[in-house]
C-alpha cells in the first residue's frame, strides 16, 4: 500500500500543477476577482521583450524566471507557465489529459486510503502504533529536542514509532489525505449541490481550491522531511524492514551516569 | 566543480523529467486515455449518487455578485447572420426548437418571457479554475420541452450556436433530458438586471447550475432534441468535448 502510494501521490501532484497551470493564481472566497489573488505565478515582458516570470504572494513579488511564471516549453522555447514542464503531467500544456490523470488517479488515492484505514483499524495498527499514549505526550518536549539534534533511537526504541512520528503520520493521513480530497469534492460543481455547507465554511469555492493547493505541498514537504528522515536513520536497513519486514536493531548504546534519570523515564513508556 | 547542492538539483530534476516523459508517452497512446474514460463513466455514476438529480447548485445573495461577469471563448460572432441580426438589436432573433419533438417552434425573446421567467443567482466555474457570479434571468428550459412536447425516442438536447470556433466549426453543446430539466437550467436572456451583452453571449445563452463553464453555450441558434450527438462535430456531444474534455462536466 506504501508503494501504490508513493506512485499515486506522485501522479496526482504532478497531474495537479498541470490543472493549476490553466489559472495559475489562488484566491479566497467564492470568486476569483481580476487584481484579489492572494497567489500567482505571471509573466511579463521585459522591455527587451524577453518573458518574465513573476511569483506573488500577497504584496511580495519575486522574480522567477526559468522556473515559476516563465519556463521553457516541449520546444525549448521560454513560454508563460506556471509550474515548469518537468513538474506537470503531462509535460506540455494539456488540461484536458491532466484532468484524466488526476480524476483517474484520485480513484486509486481514496481507495489505497480506505484500505490503509481499515487495515490499520483491524490490526490494531492505529491503535497500538499509531495513537499516542499519555506518557508520550509528557514526554514530547524532550522528542523534539532528540529530533532537532538529530539524535535517533536505538535498540528496541527504533521498532516503535515515537510521539513526532505518530502526530506527524496521524496528521497526513487524517488532516491532509481526508482534507484534501474534501476539498477536491468542494471544487466539483456538481457536488457543491450538496457540499455547499463545507465550501461555505471554509470560505467559498475559491478558498477550496487554494486549500486543496497548500495541502497538496504540505504533502509534497511531509514525503521531503520523510525521505530526509529515512536516509539519515539508516537507508539500508529501513528499505529492507519496508520490503522483507525484517528490520535488524543495534544495541543501545550504554547510558552515561548523568543520563540515567532519563533512561528510566523511557523505561516506562514502554 | 559539482557541489552537493547542484547534484541534488540535478538527481531531482533528471528523475522528474523521466517520470514526466514517461507519462507524455502514456498520455499519447492510444489505450491509456479509454481507461482514464472509465473513471469519468464512473465519477459521473458516483456522483449522481451522492448528489442526487434534483439537487440544487448553491444560490448567492446580490451582494455576491461579480463586478464583472468574465466572459470566456468567443465575445463577439463574426457570422453575417449573428451580425445581422445583432445590428437590428436581435428584435428579428427566433430560437429554433426541433428534432424529436411533437410541435416544432420558433422562438422569440417574448415569446420565452411568456413560457416561464426565472431569476437566479449562481455561480460559473470554469474548467481552467476560476469562479464568478451573476444574476441570471431567462425561462427554464423544461417549460420549452414542455411547449414543444418532447418524442419518446428523445435523450439528448443539443444546442447549435452562431459562433464558429474554427471555420466551419460552430460551438454545440448537450446536456441529457434530466439536466435539461433541472429547475436551474436556464435560456437567459438577461444577465445582472441588463439585457445579456454580447461578450456573455447575446441574445439567448444557456445556463447550468451544476456543470462547468464550457456547457453553458452561448449565441444559442437551435435547439434540437435528438436520440444520440453521435452525428454531429466530432460525436462527443460539444467542442469542447471534441477537444478531449469530460461530456460529464460535474467536476
Amino acid at each position: 500500500m506504501h508503494w501504490i502510494n508513493v506512485l499515486v501521490l506522485t501522479l496526482m501532484f504532478l497531474s495537479g500543477l498541470q490543472i493549476f497551470n490553466a489559472h495559475p493564481h489562488l484566491y479566497w472566497g467564492n470568486r476569483s476577482d481580476p487584481g484579489k489573488a492572494i497567489f500567482s505565478l505571471d509573466a511579463r515582458e521585459d522591455q527587451a521583450g524577453d518573458l518574465v516570470g513573476i511569483t506573488r504572494i500577497g504584496r511580495h513579488s519575486f522574480v522567477t524566471t526559468g522556473v515559476l511564471g516563465v519556463s521553457d516549453g516541449s520546444d525549448g522555447v521560454p513560454e508563460a507557465r506556471g509550474f515548469p514542464s518537468w513538474l506537470t503531467v503531462p509535460g506540455s500544456t494539456w488540461l484536458s489529459m491532466g484532468r484524466r490523470w488526476h480524476f483517474f488517479f484520485a480513484w486509486l488515492f481514496v481507495l489505497n486510503g480506505l484500505c490503509y484505514c481499515g487495515y490499520s483499524l483491524a490490526g490494531k495498527h492505529l491503535q497500538r502504533d499509531l495513537w499516542p499514549t499519555a506518557a508520550e505526550w509528557r514526554g514530547i518536549g524532550r522528542s523534539i529536542l532528540d529530533h532537532v539534534r538529530f539524535k535517533h533511537p536505538h535498540g528496541d526504541e527504533a521498532l516503535r514509532y515515537n510521539i513526532l512520528q505518530k502526530l506527524a503520520y496521524l496528521i497526513v493521513v487524517f488532516v491532509f489525505g481526508v482534507g484534501i480530497v474534501l476539498m477536491g469534492l468542494a471544487m466539483s460543481p456538481r457536488m457543491d449541490a450538496v457540499l455547499n455547507p463545507l465550501v461555505a465554511a471554509v470560505g467559498g469555492r475559491q478558498s477550496a481550491r487554494t486549500i486543496h493547493f497548500i495541502i497538496a505541498w504540505a504533502f509534497a514537504a511531509f514525503v521531503l522531511i520523510h525521505l530526509f528522515e529515512v536516509l539519515i536513520s539508516g537507508a539500508f536497513n529501513q528499505l529492507r524492514g519496508m520490503i522483507s519486514g525484517y528490520y535488524g536493531v543495534d544495541a543501545a548504546p550504554p547510558a552515561p551516569p548523568a543520563a540515567a534519570p532519563i533512561a528510566a523515564e523511557e523505561q516506562s513508556h514502554a | 566543480m559539482l557541489d552537493r547542492r547542484s547534484l541534488l538539483r540535478m538527481v531531482i530534476g533528471a528523475a522528474a523529467s523521466t517520470l514526466t516523459a514517461a507519462c507524455d508517452r502514456i498520455s499519447d497512446s492510444s489505450w491509456a486515455p479509454k481507461i482514464f474514460d472509465r473513471a469519468e463513466v464512473l465519477n459521473r455514476r458516483v456522483q449522481g449518487v451522492l448528489s442526487p438529480p434534483g439537487a440544487l447548485a448553491p444560490e448567492y445573495r446580490e451582494a455576491d455578485i461579480s463586478a464583472v461577469f468574465r466572459p470566456n471563448g468567443t465575445v463577439m460572432p463574426s457570422g453575417a447572420a449573428y451580425q445581422s441580426l445583432l445590428a437590428n438589436g436581435f428584435r428579428d432573433y427566433r430560437l429554433q426548437v426541433d428534432g424529436l419533438v411533437q410541435r416544432s417552434a420558433a422562438l422569440s425573446i417574448g415569446d420565452l418571457q411568456g413560457l416561464d421567467m426565472r431569476t437566479q443567482i449562481t455561480r460559473h466555474d470554469c474548467v481552467e479554475g476560476w469562479s464568478v457570479i451573476g444574476k441570471w434571468q431567462g425561462t427554464r428550459l423544461s417549460a420549452v420541452l414542455d411547449h414543444v412536447g418532447v418524442a419518446s425516442p428523445a435523450r439528448y438536447v443539443v444546442f447549435h450556436c452562431f459562433d464558429d470556433m474554427d471555420p466551419g466549426t460552430p460551438y454545440y453543446e448537450s446536456l441529457d433530458l434530466a439536466e435539461a430539466r433541472h429547475p436551474q437550467t436556464l435560456l437567459a436572456y438577461g444577465l445582472n438586471d441588463q439585457p445579456l451583452p454580447v461578450p456573455n453571449g447575446a441574445p439567448l445563452r444557456l445556463r447550468v447550475g451544476r456543470q462547468l463553464g464550457y456547457k453553458q453555450a452561448k449565441y444559442l441558434k437551435r435547439i434540437e432534441l435528438l436520440h444520440s450527438f453521435a452525428a454531429i462535430g466530432d460525436g462527443n456531444g460539444g467542442y469542447w468535448e471534441d477537444q478531449g474534455y469530460e461530456w460529464y462536466a460535474g467536476i
